[in-house]
Protein backbone atom coordinates (compact mmCIF):
# COMPACT_ATOMS: atom_id res chain seq x y z
CA UNK A 1 0.00 0.00 0.00
CA UNK A 2 2.51 2.64 1.08
CA UNK A 3 5.84 3.39 -0.42
CA UNK A 4 7.12 5.24 2.64
CA UNK A 5 10.85 5.12 2.99
CA UNK A 6 11.49 4.39 -0.65
CA UNK A 7 12.14 8.02 -1.44
CA UNK A 8 13.38 10.56 1.11
CA UNK A 9 10.99 13.36 1.99
CA UNK A 10 11.83 16.80 0.61
CA UNK A 11 12.57 18.35 3.98
CA UNK A 12 12.77 21.93 2.79
CA UNK A 13 9.06 21.95 2.09
CA UNK A 14 8.19 20.74 5.57
CA UNK A 15 10.29 23.45 7.17
CA UNK A 16 8.68 26.14 5.12
CA UNK A 17 5.31 24.97 6.37
CA UNK A 18 6.48 24.58 9.97
CA UNK A 19 6.93 28.36 10.29
CA UNK A 20 3.27 28.90 9.76
CA UNK A 21 1.78 26.39 12.21
CA UNK A 22 -0.01 28.20 15.01
CA UNK A 23 2.11 28.80 18.09
CA UNK A 24 -0.60 27.42 20.34
CA UNK A 25 0.11 23.91 19.11
CA UNK A 26 3.84 23.61 18.76
CA UNK A 27 3.71 19.81 18.57
CA UNK A 28 0.81 19.60 16.15
CA UNK A 29 1.61 18.66 12.56
CA UNK A 30 -0.41 19.81 9.61
CA UNK A 31 -4.13 19.09 9.52
CA UNK A 32 -3.69 16.93 6.46
CA UNK A 33 -0.46 15.52 5.07
CA UNK A 34 -0.01 13.59 1.84
CA UNK A 35 3.17 11.56 1.49
CA UNK A 36 4.44 9.92 -1.66
CA UNK A 37 1.03 9.60 -3.26
CA UNK A 38 0.95 7.82 -6.61
CA UNK A 39 -2.28 7.42 -8.52
CA UNK A 40 -3.16 5.15 -11.43
CA UNK A 41 -6.10 5.00 -13.82
CA UNK A 42 -5.58 1.39 -14.90
CA UNK A 43 -2.02 1.39 -16.24
CA UNK A 44 -1.81 5.16 -16.70
CA UNK A 45 -0.01 6.88 -13.85
CA UNK A 46 -1.75 10.21 -13.23
CA UNK A 47 0.12 11.28 -10.08
CA UNK A 48 3.81 10.88 -9.30
CA UNK A 49 5.01 10.86 -5.74
CA UNK A 50 3.00 13.80 -4.40
CA UNK A 51 3.95 15.02 -0.92
CA UNK A 52 2.32 18.10 0.54
CA UNK A 53 1.13 19.47 3.86
CA UNK A 54 -2.11 21.34 4.43
CA UNK A 55 -1.91 23.55 7.54
CA UNK A 56 -4.99 23.87 9.73
CA UNK A 57 -7.40 26.78 9.14
CA UNK A 58 -5.55 27.91 6.04
CA UNK A 59 -6.57 27.94 2.42
CA UNK A 60 -4.28 26.03 0.10
CA UNK A 61 -4.78 26.45 -3.64
CA UNK A 62 -3.69 23.85 -6.17
CA UNK A 63 -3.04 25.34 -9.58
CA UNK A 64 -1.79 24.02 -12.88
CA UNK A 65 -2.82 23.49 -16.49
CA UNK A 66 -5.69 21.18 -17.45
CA UNK A 67 -4.90 17.51 -17.03
CA UNK A 68 -2.02 18.12 -14.61
CA UNK A 69 -3.60 15.91 -11.96
CA UNK A 70 -4.69 18.58 -9.48
CA UNK A 71 -8.32 17.41 -9.44
CA UNK A 72 -7.27 13.76 -9.31
CA UNK A 73 -5.09 14.56 -6.31
CA UNK A 74 -7.89 16.48 -4.58
CA UNK A 75 -10.20 13.51 -5.13
CA UNK A 76 -7.77 11.12 -3.42
CA UNK A 77 -8.01 13.20 -0.24
CA UNK A 78 -11.59 12.03 0.44
CA UNK A 79 -11.13 8.81 -1.56
CA UNK A 80 -14.00 9.69 -3.90
CA UNK A 81 -11.78 8.25 -6.64
CA UNK A 82 -12.38 4.83 -5.04
CA UNK A 83 -15.65 4.71 -6.98
CA UNK A 84 -13.84 4.74 -10.33
CA UNK A 85 -13.26 1.27 -11.73
CA UNK A 86 -9.58 0.47 -12.17
CA UNK A 87 -8.40 3.50 -10.17
CA UNK A 88 -5.73 2.92 -7.53
CA UNK A 89 -3.88 5.16 -5.11
CA UNK A 90 -0.73 4.35 -3.15
CA UNK A 91 1.17 6.31 -0.55
CA UNK A 92 -0.09 7.89 2.64
CA UNK A 93 -2.65 10.57 3.38
CA UNK A 94 -2.69 11.42 7.06
CA UNK A 95 -5.53 13.35 8.69
CA UNK A 96 -4.78 14.34 12.31
CA UNK A 97 -2.10 11.68 12.49
CA UNK A 98 -4.28 8.92 11.09
CA UNK A 99 -3.76 7.31 7.70
CA UNK A 100 -7.01 7.63 5.78
CA UNK A 101 -6.06 5.38 2.89
CA UNK A 102 -7.49 2.50 4.86
CA UNK A 103 -10.40 2.53 7.26
CA UNK A 104 -13.98 3.75 7.18
CA UNK A 105 -14.49 5.77 4.04
CA UNK A 106 -17.91 7.16 5.04
CA UNK A 107 -16.56 8.65 8.28
CA UNK A 108 -13.62 10.07 6.32
CA UNK A 109 -15.96 11.79 3.88
CA UNK A 110 -18.02 13.20 6.72
CA UNK A 111 -14.82 14.80 8.08
CA UNK A 112 -13.44 15.81 4.67
CA UNK A 113 -16.22 17.49 2.68
CA UNK A 114 -16.22 18.27 -1.01
CA UNK A 115 -17.67 20.86 -3.36
CA UNK A 116 -17.65 20.00 -7.04
CA UNK A 117 -16.92 21.87 -10.24
CA UNK A 118 -20.56 22.11 -11.31
CA UNK A 119 -23.20 22.77 -8.66
CA UNK A 120 -24.85 19.43 -7.95
CA UNK A 121 -27.84 20.05 -5.68
CA UNK A 122 -30.07 17.04 -5.16
CA UNK A 123 -33.53 17.20 -6.78
CA UNK A 124 -35.00 18.00 -3.37
CA UNK A 125 -36.05 21.13 -1.53
CA UNK A 126 -33.45 23.64 -0.36
CA UNK A 127 -34.06 22.55 3.21
CA UNK A 128 -33.71 18.83 2.43
CA UNK A 129 -30.49 19.47 0.52
CA UNK A 130 -28.86 21.04 3.56
CA UNK A 131 -30.38 18.53 5.98
CA UNK A 132 -29.30 15.55 3.88
CA UNK A 133 -25.85 14.98 5.37
CA UNK A 134 -27.09 15.62 8.90
CA UNK A 135 -29.86 13.07 8.45
CA UNK A 136 -27.86 10.26 6.84
CA UNK A 137 -25.12 10.63 9.42
CA UNK A 138 -27.67 10.67 12.25
CA UNK A 139 -26.13 13.85 13.60
CA UNK A 140 -29.12 15.78 14.92
CA UNK A 141 -32.50 15.33 16.50
CA UNK A 142 -35.55 16.54 14.62
CA UNK A 143 -35.78 19.86 16.41
CA UNK A 144 -32.12 20.63 15.87
CA UNK A 145 -32.14 20.16 12.12
CA UNK A 146 -33.70 23.58 11.57
CA UNK A 147 -30.89 25.20 13.52
CA UNK A 148 -28.24 23.31 11.57
CA UNK A 149 -29.85 24.27 8.26
CA UNK A 150 -30.04 27.96 9.19
CA UNK A 151 -26.49 28.04 10.55
CA UNK A 152 -25.11 26.31 7.46
CA UNK A 153 -26.94 28.62 5.08
CA UNK A 154 -25.70 31.64 7.04
CA UNK A 155 -22.11 30.37 6.87
CA UNK A 156 -22.51 30.02 3.09
CA UNK A 157 -23.98 33.56 2.86
CA UNK A 158 -27.20 32.23 1.36
CA UNK A 159 -29.65 32.48 4.26
CA UNK A 160 -31.03 35.93 3.47
CA UNK A 161 -31.75 34.93 -0.13
CA UNK A 162 -33.53 31.65 0.59
CA UNK A 163 -34.99 31.90 4.09
CA UNK A 164 -38.52 32.39 2.72
CA UNK A 165 -38.39 29.54 0.23
CA UNK A 166 -36.73 26.68 2.06
CA UNK A 167 -39.35 24.26 0.73
CA UNK A 168 -38.81 25.24 -2.90
CA UNK A 169 -36.77 23.01 -5.19
CA UNK A 170 -33.05 23.71 -5.11
CA UNK A 171 -33.21 23.71 -8.91
CA UNK A 172 -35.09 27.03 -8.77
CA UNK A 173 -31.90 28.77 -7.59
CA UNK A 174 -29.37 30.43 -9.88
CA UNK A 175 -26.04 28.73 -10.61
CA UNK A 176 -24.13 30.81 -8.08
CA UNK A 177 -26.81 30.24 -5.44
CA UNK A 178 -26.75 26.53 -6.17
CA UNK A 179 -23.01 26.42 -5.61
CA UNK A 180 -23.36 28.27 -2.30
CA UNK A 181 -26.12 25.78 -1.46
CA UNK A 182 -23.65 22.96 -2.12
CA UNK A 183 -21.12 24.65 0.14
CA UNK A 184 -23.77 25.01 2.84
CA UNK A 185 -24.70 21.36 2.37
CA UNK A 186 -21.08 20.35 2.87
CA UNK A 187 -20.71 22.62 5.94
CA UNK A 188 -23.82 21.19 7.57
CA UNK A 189 -21.96 18.05 8.66
CA UNK A 190 -19.15 20.10 10.27
CA UNK A 191 -16.27 18.95 8.10
CA UNK A 192 -12.75 19.55 9.37
CA UNK A 193 -11.42 19.86 5.84
CA UNK A 194 -13.31 21.15 2.80
CA UNK A 195 -12.14 20.24 -0.70
CA UNK A 196 -13.26 22.52 -3.52
CA UNK A 197 -12.80 21.32 -7.08
CA UNK A 198 -12.83 24.42 -9.33
CA UNK A 199 -15.97 25.63 -7.52
CA UNK A 200 -16.29 28.83 -9.55
CA UNK A 201 -15.48 27.64 -13.05
CA UNK A 202 -19.16 27.57 -14.04
CA UNK A 203 -19.98 30.92 -12.43
CA UNK A 204 -19.90 34.58 -13.40
CA UNK A 205 -17.51 37.06 -11.69
CA UNK A 206 -20.10 38.34 -9.21
CA UNK A 207 -21.08 34.85 -8.06
CA UNK A 208 -17.37 34.00 -7.94
CA UNK A 209 -16.52 36.93 -5.69
CA UNK A 210 -19.35 35.99 -3.30
CA UNK A 211 -17.95 32.49 -3.00
CA UNK A 212 -14.39 33.71 -2.48
CA UNK A 213 -15.61 36.02 0.27
CA UNK A 214 -17.40 33.22 2.10
CA UNK A 215 -14.38 30.91 1.78
CA UNK A 216 -12.31 33.49 3.67
CA UNK A 217 -15.02 33.44 6.34
CA UNK A 218 -15.22 29.68 6.81
CA UNK A 219 -11.49 29.04 7.10
CA UNK A 220 -11.82 30.04 10.76
CA UNK A 221 -13.37 26.64 11.45
CA UNK A 222 -12.20 24.60 8.52
CA UNK A 223 -9.10 23.74 6.53
CA UNK A 224 -9.69 24.54 2.88
CA UNK A 225 -8.10 23.08 -0.23
CA UNK A 226 -9.18 24.62 -3.51
CA UNK A 227 -8.33 23.45 -7.00
CA UNK A 228 -8.51 26.29 -9.49
CA UNK A 229 -7.33 27.07 -12.96
CA UNK A 230 -7.81 30.73 -12.18
CA UNK A 231 -4.49 32.10 -10.90
CA UNK A 232 -5.99 35.38 -9.76
CA UNK A 233 -8.38 33.41 -7.62
CA UNK A 234 -5.52 31.54 -6.00
CA UNK A 235 -3.72 34.82 -5.40
CA UNK A 236 -6.86 36.38 -3.86
CA UNK A 237 -7.89 33.66 -1.43
CA UNK A 238 -5.06 31.22 -0.78
CA UNK A 239 -2.51 31.30 2.03
CA UNK A 240 -0.48 28.61 0.28
CA UNK A 241 -0.32 27.58 -3.34
CA UNK A 242 0.91 24.37 -4.93
CA UNK A 243 1.75 24.12 -8.61
CA UNK A 244 1.05 20.86 -10.47
CA UNK A 245 2.44 19.92 -13.86
CA UNK A 246 2.10 16.60 -15.67
CA UNK A 247 1.11 14.68 -12.56
CA UNK A 248 3.90 16.10 -10.41
CA UNK A 249 3.84 18.71 -7.65
CA UNK A 250 6.46 21.15 -8.88
CA UNK A 251 6.49 23.33 -5.79
CA UNK A 252 4.38 24.56 -2.92
CA UNK A 253 4.89 27.63 -0.78
CA UNK A 254 3.23 30.74 0.59
CA UNK A 255 1.06 32.19 -2.13
CA UNK A 256 2.95 35.48 -2.54
CA UNK A 257 6.23 33.60 -2.84
CA UNK A 258 4.80 31.33 -5.54
CA UNK A 259 3.51 34.32 -7.47
CA UNK A 260 6.46 36.69 -6.94
CA UNK A 261 9.57 34.59 -6.54
CA UNK A 262 8.88 30.99 -7.46
CA UNK A 263 11.81 28.62 -7.02
CA UNK A 264 11.22 26.57 -10.14
CA UNK A 265 11.38 27.68 -13.73
CA UNK A 266 8.23 25.71 -14.67
CA UNK A 267 6.24 27.60 -12.07
CA UNK A 268 7.51 30.93 -13.27
CA UNK A 269 6.67 30.04 -16.88
CA UNK A 270 3.15 29.09 -15.91
CA UNK A 271 2.59 32.08 -13.66
CA UNK A 272 3.81 34.50 -16.29
CA UNK A 273 1.58 32.91 -18.89
CA UNK A 274 4.25 31.34 -21.04
CA UNK A 275 2.13 28.20 -21.28
CA UNK A 276 -1.01 26.61 -19.79
CA UNK B 1 -32.86 20.10 -67.26
CA UNK B 2 -36.47 21.11 -66.73
CA UNK B 3 -37.52 17.50 -67.31
CA UNK B 4 -35.16 16.40 -64.61
CA UNK B 5 -36.55 19.04 -62.23
CA UNK B 6 -40.09 17.93 -62.99
CA UNK B 7 -39.12 14.32 -62.25
CA UNK B 8 -37.53 15.31 -58.95
CA UNK B 9 -40.59 17.30 -57.96
CA UNK B 10 -42.84 14.36 -58.84
CA UNK B 11 -40.77 11.92 -56.76
CA UNK B 12 -40.81 14.37 -53.89
CA UNK B 13 -44.58 14.77 -54.02
CA UNK B 14 -45.21 11.02 -54.21
CA UNK B 15 -42.91 10.23 -51.30
CA UNK B 16 -44.31 13.04 -49.18
CA UNK B 17 -47.86 11.85 -49.81
CA UNK B 18 -46.97 8.25 -48.98
CA UNK B 19 -45.23 9.10 -45.70
CA UNK B 20 -48.17 11.33 -44.80
CA UNK B 21 -50.68 8.57 -45.52
CA UNK B 22 -48.73 6.08 -43.39
CA UNK B 23 -48.57 8.53 -40.50
CA UNK B 24 -52.30 9.19 -40.70
CA UNK B 25 -53.02 5.44 -40.96
CA UNK B 26 -51.05 4.77 -37.77
CA UNK B 27 -52.83 7.46 -35.82
CA UNK B 28 -56.24 6.57 -37.22
CA UNK B 29 -55.89 2.89 -36.26
CA UNK B 30 -56.44 3.82 -32.62
CA UNK B 31 -59.36 6.11 -33.42
CA UNK B 32 -60.87 3.45 -35.66
CA UNK B 33 -60.69 0.83 -32.89
CA UNK B 34 -62.08 3.30 -30.35
CA UNK B 35 -64.89 4.34 -32.69
CA UNK B 36 -65.75 0.76 -33.58
CA UNK B 37 -65.88 -0.26 -29.92
CA UNK B 38 -68.12 2.69 -29.09
CA UNK B 39 -70.36 1.99 -32.08
CA UNK B 40 -70.83 -1.67 -31.16
CA UNK B 41 -70.42 -1.66 -27.42
CA UNK B 42 -71.89 1.53 -26.04
CA UNK B 43 -75.48 0.24 -26.26
CA UNK B 44 -74.61 -2.55 -23.79
CA UNK B 45 -72.66 -0.21 -21.60
CA UNK B 46 -75.10 0.76 -18.88
CA UNK B 47 -75.03 0.86 -15.12
CA UNK B 48 -75.84 -2.86 -15.01
CA UNK B 49 -72.65 -3.64 -16.90
CA UNK B 50 -70.66 -2.44 -13.92
CA UNK B 51 -72.90 -3.81 -11.14
CA UNK B 52 -74.59 -7.06 -12.29
CA UNK B 53 -73.31 -10.59 -12.77
CA UNK B 54 -73.31 -12.14 -16.25
CA UNK B 55 -76.55 -13.89 -17.27
CA UNK B 56 -77.07 -17.15 -19.13
CA UNK B 57 -77.55 -17.19 -22.87
CA UNK B 58 -81.02 -16.14 -23.92
CA UNK B 59 -81.58 -13.78 -21.00
CA UNK B 60 -80.91 -10.19 -21.95
CA UNK B 61 -79.16 -7.70 -19.69
CA UNK B 62 -76.72 -8.61 -16.97
CA UNK B 63 -73.20 -7.25 -16.58
CA UNK B 64 -69.59 -8.02 -15.91
CA UNK B 65 -69.12 -6.75 -12.37
CA UNK B 66 -67.34 -9.93 -11.36
CA UNK B 67 -64.96 -9.71 -14.33
CA UNK B 68 -64.08 -6.08 -13.54
CA UNK B 69 -63.35 -6.91 -9.90
CA UNK B 70 -61.62 -10.14 -10.97
CA UNK B 71 -59.34 -8.31 -13.40
CA UNK B 72 -58.47 -5.83 -10.68
CA UNK B 73 -57.63 -8.68 -8.27
CA UNK B 74 -55.45 -10.56 -10.76
CA UNK B 75 -53.64 -7.45 -12.00
CA UNK B 76 -53.14 -6.38 -8.38
CA UNK B 77 -51.53 -9.74 -7.58
CA UNK B 78 -49.40 -9.56 -10.71
CA UNK B 79 -48.17 -6.08 -9.80
CA UNK B 80 -47.74 -7.00 -6.12
CA UNK B 81 -45.35 -9.82 -7.02
CA UNK B 82 -43.81 -8.47 -10.22
CA UNK B 83 -43.15 -4.80 -9.45
CA UNK B 84 -41.00 -5.29 -6.31
CA UNK B 85 -39.01 -8.12 -7.88
CA UNK B 86 -38.42 -6.18 -11.10
CA UNK B 87 -37.63 -2.96 -9.21
CA UNK B 88 -35.11 -4.51 -6.83
CA UNK B 89 -33.51 -6.47 -9.68
CA UNK B 90 -33.29 -3.24 -11.72
CA UNK B 91 -31.62 -1.40 -8.84
CA UNK B 92 -29.16 -4.24 -8.41
CA UNK B 93 -28.45 -4.31 -12.13
CA UNK B 94 -27.89 -0.58 -12.43
CA UNK B 95 -26.06 0.12 -9.20
CA UNK B 96 -24.42 -2.94 -7.71
CA UNK B 97 -23.69 -5.70 -10.19
CA UNK B 98 -20.58 -6.25 -12.27
CA UNK B 99 -20.65 -5.83 -16.02
CA UNK B 100 -20.81 -9.51 -17.00
CA UNK B 101 -23.57 -10.37 -14.55
CA UNK B 102 -25.51 -7.24 -15.57
CA UNK B 103 -25.32 -8.18 -19.24
CA UNK B 104 -26.48 -11.72 -18.47
CA UNK B 105 -29.44 -10.59 -16.40
CA UNK B 106 -30.37 -7.90 -18.93
CA UNK B 107 -30.31 -10.43 -21.76
CA UNK B 108 -32.40 -12.88 -19.71
CA UNK B 109 -34.93 -10.17 -18.91
CA UNK B 110 -35.23 -9.28 -22.59
CA UNK B 111 -35.78 -12.95 -23.42
CA UNK B 112 -38.44 -13.20 -20.71
CA UNK B 113 -40.07 -10.10 -22.17
CA UNK B 114 -40.16 -11.83 -25.55
CA UNK B 115 -41.66 -15.11 -24.35
CA UNK B 116 -45.12 -15.48 -25.93
CA UNK B 117 -47.75 -14.83 -23.29
CA UNK B 118 -49.46 -18.17 -23.95
CA UNK B 119 -46.21 -19.91 -22.94
CA UNK B 120 -46.14 -17.89 -19.73
CA UNK B 121 -49.68 -19.16 -19.15
CA UNK B 122 -48.57 -22.77 -19.62
CA UNK B 123 -45.73 -22.24 -17.16
CA UNK B 124 -48.06 -20.83 -14.50
CA UNK B 125 -50.48 -23.67 -15.19
CA UNK B 126 -47.74 -26.28 -14.69
CA UNK B 127 -46.26 -24.60 -11.62
CA UNK B 128 -49.43 -23.61 -9.76
CA UNK B 129 -52.63 -24.99 -11.28
CA UNK B 130 -51.41 -28.59 -11.58
CA UNK B 131 -49.95 -28.92 -8.05
CA UNK B 132 -52.90 -27.16 -6.38
CA UNK B 133 -55.42 -28.98 -8.61
CA UNK B 134 -57.56 -25.90 -9.20
CA UNK B 135 -57.62 -22.69 -11.18
CA UNK B 136 -57.15 -19.54 -9.12
CA UNK B 137 -56.50 -15.80 -9.13
CA UNK B 138 -53.10 -16.65 -7.64
CA UNK B 139 -52.14 -18.62 -10.74
CA UNK B 140 -53.32 -15.80 -13.02
CA UNK B 141 -51.54 -13.19 -10.92
CA UNK B 142 -48.34 -15.24 -10.97
CA UNK B 143 -48.49 -15.51 -14.76
CA UNK B 144 -48.98 -11.75 -15.12
CA UNK B 145 -46.19 -11.03 -12.62
CA UNK B 146 -43.76 -12.83 -14.94
CA UNK B 147 -44.71 -10.31 -17.59
CA UNK B 148 -44.37 -7.28 -15.28
CA UNK B 149 -40.90 -8.21 -14.00
CA UNK B 150 -38.88 -7.57 -17.18
CA UNK B 151 -40.75 -4.33 -17.97
CA UNK B 152 -40.22 -2.96 -14.45
CA UNK B 153 -36.61 -4.13 -14.39
CA UNK B 154 -35.72 -2.44 -17.64
CA UNK B 155 -37.54 0.79 -16.78
CA UNK B 156 -35.82 0.93 -13.37
CA UNK B 157 -32.41 0.20 -14.81
CA UNK B 158 -32.82 2.67 -17.65
CA UNK B 159 -33.95 5.61 -15.52
CA UNK B 160 -31.39 4.92 -12.77
CA UNK B 161 -28.72 4.90 -15.46
CA UNK B 162 -29.74 8.43 -16.44
CA UNK B 163 -29.11 9.84 -12.96
CA UNK B 164 -25.93 11.92 -13.35
CA UNK B 165 -22.69 10.84 -11.69
CA UNK B 166 -22.46 14.25 -10.01
CA UNK B 167 -25.50 13.49 -7.82
CA UNK B 168 -24.06 10.13 -6.74
CA UNK B 169 -20.72 11.74 -5.90
CA UNK B 170 -22.52 14.54 -4.07
CA UNK B 171 -24.16 12.01 -1.78
CA UNK B 172 -21.00 9.93 -1.28
CA UNK B 173 -18.99 13.08 -0.50
CA UNK B 174 -21.32 13.81 2.43
CA UNK B 175 -20.53 10.47 4.03
CA UNK B 176 -23.33 8.38 2.56
CA UNK B 177 -22.58 4.72 2.03
CA UNK B 178 -23.17 3.37 -1.46
CA UNK B 179 -26.42 1.79 -0.34
CA UNK B 180 -27.65 4.99 1.36
CA UNK B 181 -26.76 7.14 -1.63
CA UNK B 182 -28.81 4.86 -3.89
CA UNK B 183 -31.79 4.77 -1.56
CA UNK B 184 -31.88 8.47 -0.67
CA UNK B 185 -30.64 10.24 -3.81
CA UNK B 186 -30.36 8.06 -6.90
CA UNK B 187 -33.71 6.26 -6.72
CA UNK B 188 -35.68 9.40 -5.71
CA UNK B 189 -34.06 11.28 -8.62
CA UNK B 190 -35.28 8.58 -11.03
CA UNK B 191 -38.64 8.14 -9.28
CA UNK B 192 -40.93 9.66 -11.90
CA UNK B 193 -39.38 7.72 -14.76
CA UNK B 194 -39.59 4.44 -12.88
CA UNK B 195 -43.20 5.16 -11.87
CA UNK B 196 -44.12 5.79 -15.50
CA UNK B 197 -42.53 2.51 -16.57
CA UNK B 198 -44.42 0.61 -13.90
CA UNK B 199 -47.77 2.22 -14.80
CA UNK B 200 -47.31 1.35 -18.46
CA UNK B 201 -46.22 -2.19 -17.60
CA UNK B 202 -49.24 -2.75 -15.38
CA UNK B 203 -51.55 -1.27 -18.02
CA UNK B 204 -50.02 -3.66 -20.53
CA UNK B 205 -50.78 -6.78 -18.46
CA UNK B 206 -54.32 -5.70 -17.68
CA UNK B 207 -55.26 -6.53 -21.27
CA UNK B 208 -53.46 -9.88 -21.44
CA UNK B 209 -55.75 -12.83 -22.20
CA UNK B 210 -53.56 -15.82 -22.99
CA UNK B 211 -51.80 -16.09 -19.60
CA UNK B 212 -55.21 -16.19 -17.86
CA UNK B 213 -57.00 -18.73 -20.08
CA UNK B 214 -55.89 -21.75 -18.10
CA UNK B 215 -54.69 -20.15 -14.89
CA UNK B 216 -57.45 -17.92 -13.54
CA UNK B 217 -59.87 -19.49 -16.04
CA UNK B 218 -63.22 -17.74 -15.76
CA UNK B 219 -66.19 -17.59 -13.47
CA UNK B 220 -69.88 -16.81 -14.01
CA UNK B 221 -70.18 -15.72 -10.40
CA UNK B 222 -68.26 -13.82 -7.76
CA UNK B 223 -65.10 -15.54 -6.60
CA UNK B 224 -64.19 -15.43 -2.94
CA UNK B 225 -60.62 -14.57 -2.04
CA UNK B 226 -57.81 -15.47 -4.38
CA UNK B 227 -58.15 -19.25 -4.43
CA UNK B 228 -61.04 -19.76 -6.82
CA UNK B 229 -61.37 -19.57 -10.58
CA UNK B 230 -61.73 -15.87 -11.29
CA UNK B 231 -63.39 -13.97 -14.11
CA UNK B 232 -61.40 -11.28 -15.91
CA UNK B 233 -62.31 -8.77 -18.61
CA UNK B 234 -60.03 -10.15 -21.36
CA UNK B 235 -61.15 -13.76 -20.87
CA UNK B 236 -64.77 -12.61 -20.65
CA UNK B 237 -64.36 -10.82 -23.97
CA UNK B 238 -62.94 -13.99 -25.50
CA UNK B 239 -65.79 -16.16 -24.21
CA UNK B 240 -68.49 -13.70 -25.22
CA UNK B 241 -67.01 -13.12 -28.66
CA UNK B 242 -66.90 -16.81 -29.61
CA UNK B 243 -70.50 -17.42 -28.44
CA UNK B 244 -73.47 -17.51 -30.81
CA UNK B 245 -75.58 -14.76 -29.27
CA UNK B 246 -75.85 -11.18 -30.51
CA UNK B 247 -76.40 -9.87 -27.00
CA UNK B 248 -73.17 -11.55 -25.86
CA UNK B 249 -71.30 -10.07 -28.81
CA UNK B 250 -72.47 -6.60 -27.84
CA UNK B 251 -71.26 -7.23 -24.28
CA UNK B 252 -67.87 -8.30 -25.60
CA UNK B 253 -67.61 -4.98 -27.46
CA UNK B 254 -68.60 -3.12 -24.31
CA UNK B 255 -65.99 -4.97 -22.26
CA UNK B 256 -63.40 -4.17 -24.90
CA UNK B 257 -64.34 -0.52 -24.65
CA UNK B 258 -63.94 -0.54 -20.85
CA UNK B 259 -60.58 -2.27 -21.10
CA UNK B 260 -59.29 0.15 -23.72
CA UNK B 261 -60.50 3.10 -21.66
CA UNK B 262 -58.61 1.79 -18.61
CA UNK B 263 -55.40 1.40 -20.61
CA UNK B 264 -55.78 4.90 -22.10
CA UNK B 265 -56.35 6.38 -18.65
CA UNK B 266 -53.24 4.59 -17.36
CA UNK B 267 -51.20 5.97 -20.25
CA UNK B 268 -52.44 9.49 -19.67
CA UNK B 269 -51.73 9.13 -15.94
CA UNK B 270 -48.19 8.00 -16.72
CA UNK B 271 -47.65 11.03 -18.94
CA UNK B 272 -48.96 13.33 -16.25
CA UNK B 273 -46.63 11.79 -13.67
CA UNK B 274 -43.71 12.36 -16.03
CA UNK B 275 -44.72 15.93 -16.80
CA UNK B 276 -45.11 16.71 -13.11
CA UNK B 277 -41.67 15.25 -12.41
CA UNK B 278 -40.13 17.35 -15.15
CA UNK B 279 -41.82 20.46 -13.81
CA UNK B 280 -40.48 19.77 -10.30
CA UNK B 281 -36.97 19.50 -11.74
CA UNK B 282 -37.28 22.83 -13.47
CA UNK B 283 -38.41 24.23 -10.13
Amino acid sequence: MTTMGAIPQPETKREAMADTTPDAKPQAGPKLRASNVDFFYGKFQALHNISIDFPENKITALIGPSGCGKSTFLRTLNRINDTIRGARATGEVVLDGENIMEGDVTELRRRVGMVFQRPNPFPKSIFDNIAYGVRINGMARRGQIHEVVERSLRRAALWEEVKDKLNKSAYALSGGQQQRLCIARALAVDPEVLLLDEPCSALDPIATSKIEELLLGIKEQCTLIIVTHNMQQAARVADFTGFFLLGKLIEVNKTDIIFKTPAKKETEDYITGRFG
Amino acid sequence: MTLRRLWRKAVNDVMLTMTGICAVLTASALFFILGYLIWNGSTSLDWNFFTKLPLSPGESGGGMANAIVGSAKIVFLGALIGVPVGFVAGVFLSEFSGKTLANTIRFTADLLNGVPSIVIGILAWALIVVPTRHFSAWAGGFALSLMVIPVTLRATEQFLGQVPLSLREGALALGASKWKSVATVVVPAARTGIMTGIILGVARISGETAPLLFTALNNQYWSKGFNEPTASLPVMIYNRAISAFDDFHRQAWAAGLVLLALVLVANIAARMVLAKGAAAHRG
